[in-house]
């Protein structure tokens, strides 16, 4: 067991957990963050997608010790004060999701695909997200959401 | 930085929820902490009982209890269901058909879904069952508690009920300018009313409410992570539990040292009969224990993916039902005279639902009773096989389910209950039990594998004759040919599957479908008739004609023409009150003859439709979840272990395989709603093999049909003079 300080959602966690834990499971099972999902285990699914210094990265593959550096961005701390991101924002309006278990995940993908590239073409959009899995199957709406949340970081960008 | 730093146990308390539901509070305490207001029960009538499945197994509970609905002094509206909610998007529509009735905004309703403990006993969430039995048994719950309102108000004031209206939560009374809201016709009393089916009930072409595009219900908890599914359920001082498998099926323990995993700290193995399995104070710890045990399993040997489609022609199950499904004139006397036939065989592999969230539980004992949060489709069914397990009436079980991380037909069953409650009575505190995804591939259970065998005719003309369609272990659903055929013989015969297989979307209709739409395909060419044509000739179902039409016209059948690396094929049917035709278009690259979905039109018409967007969304959803099974999906095993369990090497279909999907919606408002999770899925699978027909000359008769993505096989040698 290693003591860890956690630079999770602007807030710093102290946690302790052996080194090689991974974030996923820091997440999940010591700090009640549950929006970030178990789907593989494998970096297989995206469902565990978190931001890690901006990026999205796969929390599964990802050990607490060497997430202890970074700035850490789960799907709770995308909300601010009440407001959704322009991307959670498009998702809703979208209807992109069914059961949602993938959503956040998808909404991590695509935050992290929009600040590379601000106004992606379907062709980045779909290889960007290739590694998110949808079992329900809704990946034309997530294409559009994706597509929508573009739109409106312009507008916000050109006020 | 100038961040507090803070400890993890106190941030997780000051953020984890309250303890989800009401744990301990059974359903009368549960009426009675609803206070006043208005209750609506249900009178069994026997025709009910039949219909809703309400009298399997003496489930039927006091009367006085089986409440359906309630309105609280505030206006608010509590409907009890046990159907679930898994991404199908019923806890809108219901609420919505809920609404229209009662004449309330959508937002006053709360749905109360698939809690054994408040909810009215249910069979299930399956079977594409929701929208027609459920659907109308709210409605008429609704409907009655208006009624009741009406004469509330009416006796109130002095006039007859019939000079009343009901709108927007409010009765009116127009002449003398008045009105009461709901809240205000209730409160403070307890107003109790048992009702009959024979309820008026507003035509869906009156709908203001139902029929419309109303968001899903609570979707912003599902865009900022709050939603709880039931991996998600913490309790204070729960333990995580794991479970040892075996080394394959039917294995047989030959030696078991746990020693290493009990000496680290805070584990307890747990080792009853056949199980074992362990609990650790933290997820990470309890994995790491469970592979320091030592296990050596005798694993016996058993089939494989080889020869598995004869294995299942040859294994009967043993008392099986051999008389057919249906059987008209005679096949045997017609098919010597048919100017035009067709025989093959068909496959279907054995498929994984692999829902994106694995089998999960949580379970708490408190004074010897069991409460699981769980995800399953039968939260009734898991109290049932809990109650057996453990050997305890029903008051003393509680299954909640939280809405899951779906389950398409494969979370029916109660695995993870049971193991999270049998850890939790040993150790005396909560445990949670999430299966890995492996576990979720390989100790789950599979769509059936199964082979069908069709032979048919047909006159010069391109008349059918004779069709005879034998199904060898996927099932009956969707068996019987919607087209007109004189002489039939249509059977399924139940066989020995060597893998654990249940419930899936859509059943055994995706299988049969993409055999009889494969085969109606190959008798069009045979016949050198157009398959639109050819099935049109042979259709008098003037609702599958019309989805056949629209699908086609908006595709623009006729106007394309196949070429040697693009097709155009199309299938359809009907099951579960669903009506379908699919038309893709398929690109075949030259050289690797890999096979891309490039566009699918699919007309569809489940009656009145209930909200158009959720439905554009689960028939979207089942055309890409078509995909899988149909191109590139399956289980392979050998000797009792399943040899792809991993997403690395099970493919399931990702953005890149979904092609331009258009939804053509027959809205029906004449006809009674019809389920639609379902039956959107089966024609994809043979409108795509007839699409790559069109194109190569190859029948692919096997799905899926492209497992190594290129088209698989050499062209019919009949199409190359």
């Amino acid at each position: 067991m290693g003591d860890f300080v956690l630079n999770v959602n602007g807030a710093q966690l102290r946690v302790s957990a052996p080194a090689e834990e991974t974030l996923l499971s820091v997440l999940r099972n010591r700090l009640s963050l549950t929006g970030t999902k178990y789907g593989c285990g494998e970096g297989q699914c995206g469902a565990c997608t978190v931001l890690l210094d901006g990026r999205a990265i796969r929390s599964c593959l990802v050990s607490v010790e060497s997430a202890a550096n970074a700035k850490i961005v789960t799907t709770e701390g995308l909300e601010q004060n009440g407001q959704l991101t322009a991307v959670q924002q498009a998702f809703l309006d979208e209807g992109a999701f069914q059961c949602g278990y993938c959503t956040s995940g998808m909404i991590l993908g695509a935050t992290s695909l929009l600040r590379e590239q601000h106004n992606p073409t379907e062709k980045q959009i779909v290889e960007a997200m290739e590694g998110h899995i949808c079992r329900c199957g809704t990946y034309p709406r997530i294409v559009e959401a994706v597509k929508r949340a573009s739109r409106l970081l312009a507008q916000v960008a050109s006020r | 930085m100038n961040h507090r730093v803070v400890p993890a146990t106190e941030f997780a308390q000051s953020i984890s929820p309250a303890r989800p539901g009401t744990s301990g509070l059974d359903r009368r305490d549960f009426l009675k902490f609803l206070g006043g207001g208005l209750v609506i029960c249900l009178a069994h009538t026997s025709a009910w009982a039949q219909e809703s499945g309400r009298a399997f197994g003496g489930h039927e509970l006091p009367k006085e209890l089986d409440a359906w609905l309630h309105i609280g002094a505030d206006g608010q509206v509590k409907v009890f269901t046990g159907k679930v909610e898994v991404g199908q998007n019923i806890r809108t529509s219901l609420a919505q058909l809920v609404a229209e009735e009662l004449r309330v905004p959508f937002e006053a309703i709360t749905m109360v879904m698939g809690d054994t403990d408040l909810t009215p006993w249910d069979m299930g969430t399956f079977g594409s069952r929701t929208t027609p039995t459920m659907g109308p048994q709210l409605r008429t719950m609704a409907a009655a508690a208006r009624q009741m309102l009406l004469e509330v108000a009416a006796e109130r004031w002095h006039v007859a009920p019939a000079s009343l209206t009901a709108a927007e939560g409010k009765v009116t009374d127009p002449e003398n300018a008045r009105s009461l809201t709901y809240g205000e016709l209730t409160r403070g009393e307890k107003l109790v009313k048992t009702v009959s089916i024979e309820e008026s009930l507003t035509p869906a072409p009156e709908w203001k409410i139902a029929g419309t595009a109303v968001p899903k219900a609570e979707g912003r908890d599902f865009v900022t992570g709050k939603h709880k599914y039931p991996s998600d359920i913490y309790l204070p001082e729960m333990m995580f539990g794991a479970v040892l498998r075996p080394d394959g099926f039917n294995a047989t323990l030959a030696s078991l040292d746990t020693g290493a995993a009990e000496k680290l700290p805070g584990v307890k193995v747990v080792h009853d009969g056949d199980f074992i399995g362990l609990v650790a104070p933290d997820a990470f710890t309890a994995q790491h224990a469970l592979s320091a045990i030592q296990a050596r399993w005798n694993v016996p040997a058993q089939p494989s993916n080889q020869g598995l489609f004869a294995y299942l022609k040859d294994n009967p199950e043993s008392g099986r039902d051999e008389s057919p499904q249906h059987v008209s004139g005679s096949v045997a006397q017609a098919m010597p005279n048919v100017g035009l036939k067709l025989e093959e065989q068909y496959t279907v592999a054995y498929i994984a639902h692999a829902p994106l969230e694995p089998r999960a539980a949580v379970a708490e004992w408190t004074d010897g009773k069991l409460a699981v949060w769980t995800g399953t489709q039968r939260p009734f069914g898991v109290r049932d096989e809990l109650m057996q397990a453990f050997h305890l009436p029903a008051a003393q079980v509680r299954v909640i389910q939280p809405e899951m991380g779906s389950g398409y037909g494969g979370k029916h069953t109660g695995e993870a209950a049971i193991e999270a409650a049998r850890l939790a009575k040993a150790v005396g505190k909560p445990v949670k039990v999430v299966w890995t995804r492996s576990e979720e591939f390989t100790w789950a259970y599979l769509r059936p594998a199964g082979l069908i065998e069709i032979k048919a005719g047909a006159r010069r003309d391109g008349t059918l004759v004779a069709w005879e369609h034998h199904n060898y272990n996927p099932g009956p659903s969707g068996i019987g040919t919607p087209y007109n055929v004189a002489n039939q013989l249509i059977q399924y015969h139940a066989a020995k599957s060597p893998l654990r297989q249940g419930s899936y979307r859509g059943l055994a209709s995706t299988a049969n479908h993409f055999a009889r739409e494969s085969h109606m395909d190959g008798m069009a060419h045979v016949a050198g008739m157009d398959p639109l044509e050819f099935r049109l000739k042979n259709l008098a179902d003037l609702r599958l004609q019309a989805v056949f039409q629209a699908a086609a016209a908006k595709f623009g059948w006729g106007r394309l023409k196949s070429s040697p690396d693009r097709g155009f094929g199309l299938a359809g049917g009907v099951d579960k009150g669903g009506y379908v035709a699919t038309c893709a278009e398929v690109q075949i690259e030259p050289g690797s003859k890999k096979v891309l979905i490039r566009r699918v039109v699919q007309a569809w018409d489940c009656g009145a439709i209930v909200n158009p967007d959720g439905l554009r969304n689960q028939l979207t959803g089942a055309i890409v979840q078509g995909i899988g099974g149909a191109l590139f999906e399956r289980i392979l095993f050998a000797n009792g272990r399943i040899l792809n369990p991993h997403f690395a090497q099970y493919r399931v279909p990702r953005f890149s395989d979904t092609p331009q999907v258009e939804i053509v919606l027959v809205d029906r408002k004449d006809l009674p709603s019809a389920g639609a999770g379902e039956t959107g899925l089966v024609g994809l699978a043979p409108a795509v093999g007839n699409a790559i027909f069109a194109a190569s000359g190859i029948r692919l008769r096997n799905m899926p049909m492209a497992p190594q993505s290129g088209v698989p096989g050499e062209p019919d040698p009949s199409l190359q003079s």
